[in-house]
């Protein structure tokens, strides 16, 4: 095999764009049409943890992976649903309900997903997109899971959704102005509800997919904050969803580099390169926001920006 | 993407329920008929959470009355179960008063674990630093930086809220993970003990430096600190001018500039405060238990400190009882564990239950004729 | 241990040693066996391999075992413990994670002089309490057949190693398993590439890929939970060779061999001498010899003559006659850090301060 020198790490770089985005963009989908209609979920790192929980444990009973990604995401839209009802009662804090599913999204998970630590469930298949190239190292990163190509055709799609179709205007009213939804008829608890579910739906697919593909099996260590870092990220790509498309490769990016660096000799600090999603988020939030004008584009509903 | 140009407003009264209602004078805080409301609807909702609990574990098979005896066993049901409780509430009150303090300025920040860690390093920098000091001396040069470090901490994400606009919660939650990196990177790297080998660890403090136990309790001082930074830390919002000060600013941010109190020194100095104290939880869990600084700190102290102020409403007194409700049930988990065969993550399925049940509740406030001052 | 000699129970089995030593009034009731694990007890991994052992004391009479996952190591294990022993009446505990040792595990033996406390992978020292006991196995010799076998079948001569941090007990394995490659290829490398912490399944699942797209063909690992590496490097077509657990259900074909544990003979072992009122040593270390470790059953792609080199150097060491680490012996920085003539057996205290990585090793520590 030839001898691989320092362009293994943007393939590798490239790679992890594409594996470990996955969750961050449907996550991030999930939460950018929870976010629009004026909600913030935070218990989108319960749901994604149940989720994960659910994939594996579905296709370890039914041996169908594809079902798996089904219950989850029925899981997540379960767990949406306790977020929105509890939400929806007078003079609750979406942020500290959402803190609250972490908890019990995680706890739940737990609790139910220990039998499933050992055994082996049947994964998701991957479509090879590199067969072109005979560098095995190529061939590898381009790996792609469908999954992965469901979400990059999902975010153009709710772009277009979000300003044409008459769903994406309910939303973006509710979003907006409380009032105005009220006004025209349309009950502000009851699409917010079925917007949180729709999130949280996406938000299991996204779990999902690290049990089932990638690291591709299920223990309580799987996720490390990527549900709340989804949340951020949906906050700098300023709701919307193309933005969250390639803010969410950047940070799939940015976790496969501490490893990729290592193999090639790059030793020094591997805790500050692990940390280098969370300062790349913070550091772009910085640069982007302002107090004047701060959160353009925010849904004027959203508590955080009130 | 338009200009936002609606003037500002921090509507805050919808939804965090400071148990006064917004902008009350002096001696707002604990009304008698008002305060029975807030103690009354919590505890409902704490024993609906327990019933749930109950139907939930039942659900597995386990014996439900069991669970009950054992969770009280396991909490309070002896001398040794108070202590253990006691003990594990003694962080909490200190990292709860991290949330609890910018609350009242209507900021939502959860990164006490965060400012716990530095707090933590800095305290054991400075031990180190003064090895040869008399043991007074080292406690409070650590004391004061492990608060200096955490207060630094917090006010960071403060000030990224207030002059760049960037949401607190997340900052502070991604200081978070900074946090945590920095600390394994320091811990391995400079600040090593190269006789600490299958655990990285920075040198000992000491044992001379060491903060002991309270006399005839199996708990450390911590706990003193701790309740002693809650009642200052309600004195100081509820007594003072200042604290009058950031309660109108958390009510109506635009009020508050219009009457001309300076919101951003007000947002600094109280999130400075709220990481000195979670700051000082790390100095404390280095100098009574750990003797030195390693992973071993990260803990999650920080993040439970965030549901015991949001459980105890924000208000620095009602965080000492809810401190002591979750160190209990963590100190009951051992034995649910080991009685019922039960998994650990129960402990977190209990608290996710309580704390959405408790949430749930809150629209129960002001309902119920019985609790209305005046009849 | 109290030096009551009475002879009221006599012990079944082999009496030689015992009727030498001090006996205890054996227990009339049940004696409660405690356990704390710092992660979760089916993690695959270390925690697993000590509940193992764990369940094989379940299986005795008399004995009745308590267990605690879950664990922090902070005050938490500390009254994890008193609660055994108070509410439970546990007299012999196992707090299994190394960092329990200091300052946990001695505060609670000085408090508690009756209870005896037998933690792995600490450092006993004769100023430790004398009620307190530390054991560990060399893993590091079943990583060196380990290492034997994964060098003879691999067919690029690189091989890669997913760790955790480093810390010295790791350091040994992954020295172990270069020296055990080199015999059987010497022109074989070993990558390291360090994760960070214990278990990190993402970065894990990273770090196999990024061996495998350097060149890597045959995959070992020291992290808490090794399924996630195996199953990673299984899937990318790379052979396996587990750690604590034995991986082979997970990838049959893939799977060369493994080091594992065998708490399941040591333990039992423990007990007996306890019951029996015989005093278990303060500091107690063993290998192949002693069984506290095992090699794994080799997998179909392991050549005879690979299976006849390791069986030969495995019986070496259990048979007690065969030195591991033995100079001249370099680091990949040049030093030289064993000297030509020096010989370090398993039980050299300096080999557990090891912090470097021998010739041959990709990677660094820091």
């Amino acid at each position: 095999m030839a001898d691989v020198g320092w362009w293994v790490v943007p393939v590798a770089v490239l790679g992890g764009a594409l594996r470990v985005s996955t969750p961050f963009l449907f996550v991030s989908l999930g939460e950018c049409i929870t976010e629009r209609s004026g909600r913030i979920n935070l218990g989108l790192e319960g749901i994604l943890v149940m989720g994960a929980m659910c994939a594996y444990g579905t296709s370890y009973l039914t041996g169908s992976p594809w079902l798996g990604v089904l219950a989850a995401g029925a899981a997540g839209a379960l767990l949406g649903l306790v977020h929105a009802t509890v939400c929806g009662l007078p003079r609750v804090n979406d942020i500290a309900v959402g803190i609250a599913l972490m908890l019990f999204g995680t706890g739940l998970a737990f609790y139910l997903g220990k039998p499933l630590i050992e055994p082996s469930a049947k994964i998701l298949p991957a479509i090879d997109f590199g067969w072109w190239s005979d560098v095995p190292q190529v061939r590898a990163a381009l790996q792609i899971n469908v999954l992965f190509l469901i979400g990059v055709a999902l975010a153009p799609m709710l772009v277009w959704a979000l300003a044409t179709t008459r769903w994406g205007m309910i939303l973006r009213t509710v979003g907006e102005s409380a009032d105005a939804a009220r006004a025209m008829g349309y009950s502000v608890n009851g699409v917010r509800a079925r917007a949180t579910m729709l999130g949280g739906f996406l938000g299991g697919i996204g779990g999902s997919f690290l049990s089932l593909y990638y690291p591709g099996s299920w223990n309580e260590g799987l996720s490390s904050g990527q549900g709340i870092t989804a949340v951020a990220l949906v906050i700098f790509a300023r709701w919307n969803p193309m933005l969250c498309f390639w803010a969410s490769l950047l940070f799939g990016g940015a976790a496969a580099l501490g490893p990729a660096l290592q193999s090639i000799g790059v030793n020094q600090g591997y805790y500050l390169f692990n940390a280098a999603p969370y300062i790349l988020t913070l550091v772009i939030m910085i640069l982007t926001c302002s107090p004047k004008r701060t959160l353009i584009g925010a849904p004027a509903e959203l508590s955080i920006t009130k | 993407m338009k200009a936002d140009v609606r003037p500002r407003t921090h509507d805050k009264s919808k939804w965090l329920p400071l148990p006064y209602p917004s902008g009350e004078g002096k001696g707002g805080g604990l009304r008698l008929a008002g305060a029975a409301e807030y103690v009354v609807i919590p505890s409902l909702a704490l024993v609906a959470a327990l019933a749930a609990f109950g139907i939930f574990v039942a659900l597995f098979g386990k014996d439900s009355a069991a669970l009950y005896l054992y969770m009280y066993q396991g909490a309070f049901g002896t001398w040794f179960s108070w202590q253990n409780t006691l003990s594990r509430a003694a962080p909490l009150i200190l990292t709860a008063l991290c949330t609890a303090l910018p609350a009242q300025l209507g900021l939502v920040i959860i990164g006490g674990e965060g400012a716990f860690l530095v707090g933590a390093l800095a305290a054991t920098s400075a031990a180190l630093a003064l090895s040869s000091a008399p043991p007074v001396v080292v406690q409070l040069a650590m004391a004061l930086a492990g608060m200096a470090a955490g207060g630094v901490w917090i006010a960071f994400s403060g000030a990224l809220q207030h002059y760049r606009g960037v949401n607190e919660t997340i900052s502070s939650l991604l200081l978070v993970y900074i946090a945590l990196a920095v600390l394994n990177q320091l811990v391995e790297g400079p600040m090593r003990d190269p006789s600490s080998l299958n655990k990285p660890s920075t040198h000992e403090i000491g044992a001379a430096n060491m903060i002991g136990t309270i006399p005839g309790l199996d708990v450390h001082w911590g706990l003193a600190f701790g309740i002693i930074a809650a009642v200052l830390a309600y004195i100081l919002i509820f007594q003072t001018v200042f604290g009058f000060a950031a309660r109108v600013a958390g009510g109506n941010v635009r009020a508050a500039k219009v009457v001309g109190l300076g919101v951003g020194r007000l947002i600094l100095i109280t999130c400075f405060l709220a990481g000195a104290a979670a700051g000082l939880a790390g100095m404390v869990e280095v100098a009574a238990v750990q003797g030195r600084t390693n992973a071993n700190l990260a803990a999650g102290y920080g993040f439970t400190g965030i549901l015991v102020s949001f459980l105890a409403s924000h208000n620095p007194l009602a965080i000492i009882p809810v401190a002591v409700l979750l160190g209990g049930i963590n100190a009951s988990g051992g034995l649910l564990q080991r009685r019922l065969g039960l998994p650990d993550a129960s402990v977190l399925v209990l608290q996710g239950m309580i704390f959405l049940s408790v949430l749930g509740s809150e629209t129960l406030y002001g309902r119920f004729a019985i609790f209305r001052r005046g009849g | 241990m109290t030096s009551q000699i009475s002879r009221r129970h006599v012990l079944q089995g082999t009496a030689a040693g015992a009727a030498m030593l001090p006996v205890r009034m054996a227990f009339a009731a049940d004696t409660v066996v405690g356990f704390i694990y710092v992660g979760s007890r089916d993690d695959y991994g270390y925690n697993q391999a000590h509940a193992v052992g764990a369940a094989a004391l379940k299986k005795m009479p008399g004995i009745k075992v308590v267990e605690e996952e879950k664990v922090p190591e902070t005050e938490a294990v500390e009254k994890s413990m008193e609660s055994m022993i108070n509410l439970d009446g546990t007299t012999l505990l196992f707090p299994t994670s190394y960092g329990y040792f200091s300052p946990h595990v001695l505060k609670t033996a000085n408090k508690y002089p009756k209870v005896r406390f037998e933690h792995a992978g600490g450092l006993w020292t004769d100023k430790d309490p004398k009620n307190v006991g530390s054991y560990f196995g060399y893993i590091d010799e079943a990583q060196h057949v380990a290492g034997i076998v994964a060098g003879a079948t691999s067919k690029t001569g690189k091989l890669g190693f997913v760790a955790a941090k480093p810390i010295p007990q790791l350091l040994r394995n992954v020295n172990a398993f270069m020296l055990g490659a080199k015999l059987a290829n010497p022109n074989a490398t070993l990558q390291v590439i360090f994760t960070g912490d214990w278990s990190m399944p993402v970065k894990e699942a990273e770090a196999t890929n990024s061996l495998i797209d350097a060149g890597v063909d045959v995959v070992t690992c020291h992290v808490d939970g090794p399924k996630t590496v195996m199953e990673n490097a299984a899937r990318r077509g790379a052979m396996i060779s587990s750690y604590h657990v034995n991986a082979a259900p997970l990838a049959p074909e893939a799977h060369l061999t493994g080091a594992e544990w065998n708490w399941e003979v040591l333990y039992p072992r423990f007990v007996k001498m306890f019951t029996s009122g015989e005093n278990i040593p303060n500091f107690y270390r063993g290998g192949l010899k002693e069984e506290l470790v095992k090699v794994a059953p080799y997998g179909p792609k392991v050549s005879e003559a690979a299976r006849k080199q390791a069986d030969d150097i495995k019986a070496k060491l259990a048979a007690g006659n065969y030195v591991i680490f033995k100079g001249p012996l370099k680091d990949n920085k040049g030093n030289v850090v064993i000297a030509a003539g020096v010989e370090r057996p398993q039980t050299d205290p300096e080999l557990e301060k090891m912090n470097y990585l021998l010739e041959g090793v990709i990677g660094a520590t820091s």
